[in-house]
């Protein structure tokens, strides 16, 4: 167990320095000199001296492979650089600003979605071929169908131009914000969005384990010793059709992320996916290297941990 | 000479039949299928409006401006509406459909010849090049692909040829993933040992006889993916970083739109609809498909 988690660990190690690599000289192929933006909009004259005395302060005038190693170990000490654009703030404080919006946004989504989809898609297994099972079938492939962007604009269209129109103020929730997240509010919509496509792929899974495990040995003993439906559908059937969602989440943390760069850029919220969108138009080279190497230090975490996960919860699983 | 003859011909025999009744087996499942059926007309009349576009839609849907009606409503002349600039939206949807198809197809060919040739080669070579291969596929397969995509798109400026081809280079991991798998186990069967005895050549082996047999799973992969190659594509140009305006493309579109969601609700509307319909029916084309040339993996 020990070595194979120090192997996965080195892999990921390797995968991480591939993706720093990759990006970092990338990044340095993007049209554009970072020194003039750094200057700021409009016309300024400044002479060829000052211009290297800016470069020489960022760095810029140095080779490529040297920058990369300062940047390299830098960030190995936990120093990410400061920002090129929004000149001196320490892109470690943005990207720190950034993460906790994104995880409540992201966990909360996931958590409403699995809420849903593990006892949806239970039922849809049991009852195979019923009404209900045909229901979340559709629903389940209109909502992998829907891109999230379009998704987000309709509810922004429904929630802020319709309901307040025929119902005004809604209870509890008062009026929901299209944009931003100066309110708790603001949460409501992005949150909705992300979970409709997290909890589509997560019942068909859950459908497809239920069904799966249905078929086992262990669950027709079960029925065989006399057993109740409920106690053979809870204690045998469900627990280990729960497994495979495990594994899902964990290979999904891709597809979450490339949603939450997609849908905070819709609804304007500032976590690490309009960070990165913002820092790419602004030719931020300092922001986009450092966040791209940190979403590959937590896909290969995410991973690693899920595969451990499952390897505890399921002693049938010999790791080698 | 005598005894090869019947050999030869009933090798013809066996080969012609067995090839045509099982694709026609798939097909006959194929057609039972209303769904997918159903996928595959709305796919063809989606094709022959992209083809046809200058035919079909009323108007230019760059260069006809119409004055002071900036966003304006849905009529009987404009079914869809104007834009935020006074064009009509429904020639510039008709229009999108050939972005979208083009960009569709054209990319999952780019990923499908790739990864079966990547595919094919870590299979059957295995030892250092499939290790290495596969550390590139679990790396592509886990990192989140819209942040590849825009750095690419970035770099190389966007146009219709880099969304194509970063969306191309960038999605062909899935398809080696399944093409190695199945060439490793096909490398153990009795039929390539055969072949090798015989001396025939590594590269006619998996050309004539493992490629053969991942044909299937390769359709079906590829079909499936179109659907999420097209919402790819849109949520680029929706980004800014895919096709430029004023080039009519769903996601552009709904980019437009997105500037002026309050007050002119239908120029987001009708282009994502668009985009549902469209990846609606790749995926019930891709799920029958599935169905019938793999009768085993029903549920």
């Amino acid at each position: 167990m020990l070595t194979y988690i120090a192997r996965r660990m080195l892999q990921g190690a390797v995968v991480i320095v591939l993706i720093s690599v990759g990006t970092f000289f990338v990044i340095r192929l993007m049209p554009g000199d970072p020194t003039y933006l750094l200057l700021g909009e409009g016309e300024i004259r400044i002479s060829q001296e000052q211009m290297e005395a800016i470069r020489a302060r960022w760095g810029l005038d140095r080779p490529y492979h040297e920058q990369f190693f300062i940047w390299a170990w830098n960030l190995l000490r936990g120093d990410f650089g400061d920002s090129l654009i929004r000149k001196g703030i320490p892109v470690r404080q943005m990207i720190f600003e950034a993460i906790p919006v994104t995880a409540i946004l992201n966990v909360t989504s996931l958590g409403l979605a699995l809420l849903v989809a593990i006892p949806a898609g239970i039922i849809a297994g049991v009852r195979r071929n019923s009404t209900f099972d045909y229901g979340t079938a559709v629903g389940s492939t209109l909502g992998v169908a829907l891109p999230n962007f379009w998704l987000a604009l309709m509810l922004i269209v429904l929630f802020a131009l319709y309901v307040p129109r025929w119902f005004g103020d809604l209870p509890l929730i008062g009026r929901i914000p299209p944009f931003g997240l100066k309110s708790w509010q603001g949460y409501i919509l992005p949150v909705l969005v992300l979970t409709t496509e997290q909890m589509a792929v997560m019942t068909r899974v859950m459908r497809a384990s239920t069904l799966e495990v249905l078929t086992q040995d262990y669950v027709r003993t079960a029925y065989a010793k006399g057993l109740p439906n409920t106690i053979v559908l809870v204690r045998h059937a469900v627990r280990n059709a729960l497994l495979p969602v495990v594994t899902v989440i964990g290979f999904r943390i891709a597809f979450i992320l490339s949603g939450t760069i997609v849908v905070e850029t819709v609804f304007a919220i500032p976590g690490i996916g309009r960070l990165f969108t913002d820092s790419i138009f602004r030719l931020d080279y300092q922001v986009v290297q450092s966040l791209v190497v940190v979403l590959a230090v937590l896909v290969v975490a995410v991973n690693l941990l899920t595969d451990l996960t499952y390897a505890i919860i399921d002693p049938r699983i010999r790791i080698n | 000479m005598t005894t090869s003859e019947p050999t030869e011909l009933n090798q013809q025999l066996t080969d012609g039949f067995g090839h045509r009744s099982e694709w026609s087996q798939a097909w006959r499942r194929f057609r039972a299928n209303r769904i997918a059926v159903g996928g595959l007309v709305v796919i063809l009349l989606l094709a022959t409006m992209a083809i046809f576009a200058p035919l079909l839609s009323p108007y230019d849907p760059i260069d006809e401006i119409f004055r002071g009606m900036r966003g304006g409503s849905p009529t009987l002349a404009h079914p869809f509406g104007y834009d935020h600039l006074g064009r009509d939206l429904l020639s510039r949807v008709i229009f999108g459909s050939r972005i979208a198809l083009l960009v569709g197809l054209l990319a999952t060919g780019i990923a499908v010849v790739l990864g079966v040739v990547i595919g094919a080669v870590a299979g059957y070579l295995g030892s250092w090049e499939d290790t290495l291969i596969s550390r590139v596929i679990d790396t592509l397969m886990a990192f989140p692909i819209i942040a590849l995509l825009v750095v690419l798109a970035a770099v190389l400026g966007p146009s219709l040829v880099t969304t194509v081809v970063v969306i191309g280079v960038t999605g062909w991991a899935r398809f080696a993933r399944v093409v190695r798998a199945d060439i490793m186990s096909l490398k153990a069967t009795d039929f390539v040992t055969a072949a090798r005895a015989v001396g025939v050549r590594d590269w006619r082996i998996i050309w004539r006889h493992l490629l053969p047999n991942v044909l299937g799973p390769i359709i079906v992969l590829a079909t499936l993916g179109i659907g999420g190659i097209i919402i790819l594509e849109s949520a680029l140009s929706f980004l800014g970083l895919g096709i430029r305006p004023p080039n009519p493309s769903w996601g552009g579109t709904l980019a437009d739109g997105r500037a002026f969601i309050l007050r002119f609700p239908h120029i987001a509307f009708f282009p994502g609809l668009m985009i549902v319909i469209t990846v609606l029916a790749f995926n019930f084309l891709g799920d029958g498909l599935r169905d019938a040339l793999d009768p085993r993996e029903r549920d």
